[in-house]
């Protein structure tokens, strides 16, 4: 059943998979995120929406819970301005943050969110928030950092609390052009 | 039986070429295979001395010998080393030796690829070992790598280790493709699929897996090489990366991983136990269709090892009954064994006992591994020695005591001279008394919650800590006997029958014993 010509070919075959696969690899970096995103899995927000008039459902009312983390290697502090908030589904609501930067170097932020229960995600609706773009404050800086949103009336009955947390991570040796040029 | 065979043994083939460059430029598949099974065995006596000095640290608690920074390096170290520098070519070594001889083959399909394959290794494995002697110190951050603990906070060793990863996936793809392309083209006429032995048929499956998974292996360091070096975030969440991603990606290889070092394993157990049964497997078919379910259930079951990253729960679920499922092929497995012993007329040479305390024991570990893939109940089990008990049973009385018994079950096939069959049984029962002794006691401290991966501990857990460390000597010296009894057998011994044992079926049995540099030239027929 031997022969070189096929010996080459299943070679060169599977040599191409592995290869392939070395793809998929990195392949699977967006595609865990696409995945996440679809399936509102692992608290995962959509991007920024059109504002959408929703009916607003006013025979329930939602606690949403605000909490402000930061990276263990974040100096800054950063706080929630109100630790939480009633609204009725669909009902649009701004609420703020609060950085101030407390060294004494021009630096840039970048938060990032989850929401919890996880099952929740796919039902937040922001049409602005401070965690789209990166935040740069010089140094002493301080400034309160707001987002707009709503929770769409399709949410499930039995929730009746949504945490939304927010972890802010020092972004300054990643910092785009653009917000680094704010801070001159 | 007692025909002899020395006559047969000189047919004027030229045989191996002379001095050290026989061993550099060979291209034979039982030179391969033998230079293989020497480093892996060189590999495990070095991550077995780590694991000495990680017990000595730990007969007691409190910090007696080492420092906790040479304490982290040397569980990376030692897990390192004993995955991917004794199992995995162990294994290679065994396909090498092997795999020709089952199918018919003369030699491996691709035979100068696989003298690269083996030579990377060394090259691999001294990169690796070097950064001990570096001023930042070895890799410190667990055999599992985790990111940021592997880019932000990693010692400047780490891209020693990325390279050193990099060149054993390479060794590793080669060589899965060598055997992939012997199997596929080289089998002897006759001998279709479902004919090939079980061997064969475990390490081919076990080649795919290697094929699809070593690669994604490769990305991931690579883009941990990138974080550290070129400025991408891809585990970094202050520059948008994520560091779950980085335990998704690198589970996504590591389960796959933790077949491939058992699945050959699964057809060395297959082969020994029918023999000294004198029956023929019970379910030949089944074992194939089990081993190639397991090897598909292993793409799915990943994020079993990140129940606590914060999985929602429909996640949790999922990997939960997925892996639970992977039980049903495993038990059909086990259930065969035993039913191939059922009624047989059993003998207990060395191999048989090997491969007998493996069937217990793997199932034990299978049975802990059961517990930890209860998601709710791993929350308790996660990062502790409970985990530590549970996968060293599977890989020491598991992948190990197969390779240990299978190398018992051919040695007399390679050197042409049976073992010491007294001193193998006491390889035996030292090392199974010393392995129990060792791992048993973790299941116990880790339920009572030690975790895994700390030089010291709390004052409850003294006595079994003690107990474990005095079994991890008993386990660790006995391999020393096991060298002794190799060399012995190789240089003397009673000279080996071609059938090697009375129950042997297979190619590899026809062949004269020591089987001859080249075997196979006319490929034989099979019925």
């Amino acid at each position: 059943m031997s022969s070189k010509p096929n010996v080459a070919k299943s070679a060169i075959k599977h040599l191409f998979v592995a290869l392939a696969m070395f793809g998929f690899g990195f392949a699977l970096v967006p595609l865990y995120d696409v995945f996440c995103e679809i399936t509102g899995l692992n608290g995962k927000v959509t991007g920024t929406v059109e504002k959408v008039d929703y009916t607003v459902d006013t025979s329930r009312t939602v606690t949403v819970q605000l909490l402000a983390s930061k990276n263990a290697e974040m100096p800054w502090r950063f706080m929630a301005l109100q630790e939480q908030i009633d609204l009725h589904p669909g009902e649009w609501k701004q609420i703020g943050f609060w950085a101030s930067n407390t060294t004494a170097s021009d630096m840039v932020s970048q938060a990032v969110p989850s929401i919890t229960p996880a099952r929740a995600a796919e039902y937040v609706q922001k049409t602005e928030c401070f965690c789209f773009q990166q935040q740069p404050l010089a140094a002493g800086e301080s400034k309160q950092m707001n987002m707009v949103f709503t929770i769409s009336p399709e949410l499930p009955e039995d929730i009746q609390t949504v945490s939304m947390v927010y972890t802010l991570f020092d972004s300054t040796e990643f910092a785009d052009p653009e917000t680094v040029a704010k801070l001159n | 039986m007692t025909t002899t065979t020395a006559a047969h043994d000189d047919h004027g083939h030229h045989g191996p070429a002379k001095g050290i460059m026989r061993w550099i430029l060979t291209t034979n598949h039982k030179d391969i295979g033998t230079m293989y099974l020497w480093f892996s065995f060189i590999m495990l006596l070095t991550g077995g001395v780590m694991a000495l000095i990680i017990r000595a640290e730990l007969f007691q608690p409190g910090m007696q010998l080492i420092e906790p920074e040479f304490f982290n390096q040397m569980t990376t170290m030692h897990g390192l080393i004993m995955v991917f520098g004794a199992i995995m070519p162990a294994f290679v070594g065994l396909a090498n030796w092997m795999v020709p001889m089952m199918v018919g083959a003369p030699d491996m399909a691709l035979p100068r690829m696989n003298n690269l394959s083996f030579w990377i290794l060394p090259f691999a494995f001294g990169m690796l070992l070097l950064t001990l002697f570096s001023e930042a110190g070895a890799p410190n951050f667990g055999w599992t790598f985790y990111a940021p603990l592997s880019t932000t906070y990693a010692p400047s060793s780490v891209t020693y280790f990325i390279f050193g990863v990099h060149l054993m996936g390479i060794s590793s793809i080669m060589g899965a493709i060598n055997i992939v392309a012997t199997i596929l083209n080289m089998r002897a006429p006759g001998m279709t699929y479902m004919k090939m032995p079980l061997f064969v048929w475990t390490w081919f499956i076990t080649a795919y897996l290697l094929i699809a998974v070593m690669p994604v292996l490769a990305g991931v360091v690579t883009m941990m090489l990138m974080d550290i070096h070129f400025g991408t975030s891809f585990f970094n969440a202050a520059g948008g990366g994520d560091p779950v991603l980085f335990q998704h990606l690198f589970w996504f290889f590591g389960h796959p991983e933790v077949y491939i070092m058992i699945l050959p394993a699964f057809g060395i157990v297959s082969h020994i136990i029918p023999t000294f049964s004198r029956k023929p497997l019970f379910g030949y078919s089944s074992m194939v269709y089990a081993t190639a379910s397991i090897a598909f259930l292993s793409f799915i079951v990943w994020a079993h090892h990140m129940f606590t990253v914060g999985l929602p729960l429909v996640t949790e679920l999922f990997f939960m009954y997925a892996t639970m499922v992977i039980a049903i092929p495993t038990g059909v497995k086990v259930f065969n064994w035993v039913s191939t012993m059922f009624q047989g007329s059993l003998t207990f040479e060395t191999p048989m006992l090997f491969a007998i305390a493996f069937v217990i024991l793997f199932t034990i570990g299978g049975f802990s591994g059961l517990m930890l893939a209860i998601a709710p109940a791993d929350f308790q089990y996660h990062d502790t020695y409970f985990v530590v008990a549970h996968f060293h049973y599977v890989l020491v009385p598991g992948a190990l005591f197969a390779i240990i018994a299978g190398v018992y079950f051919w040695l007399p096939k390679w050197c042409g001279n049976y073992y010491d069959e007294f001193l193998g049984k006491l390889h035996f029962w030292l090392s199974f008394i010393g392995v129990n002794i060792t791992f048993f006691p973790m299941h116990f401290i880790g339920l009572a919650g030690m975790p895994r991966r700390i030089p010291d501990y709390a004052l409850q857990f003294a006595d079994f800590n003690a107990v474990a460390s005095v079994g991890a000597f008993i386990f660790g010296f006995s391999q020393l006997l096991f060298l002794y009894i190799v060399i012995k057998t190789i240089r003397s011994g009673k000279q080996a029958t071609p059938e090697v044992w009375e129950g042997a079926d297979g190619l590899e049995w026809t062949l004269p014993s020591p089987a001859p540099y080249h075997s196979f030239s006319e490929p034989p027929q099979v019925k």
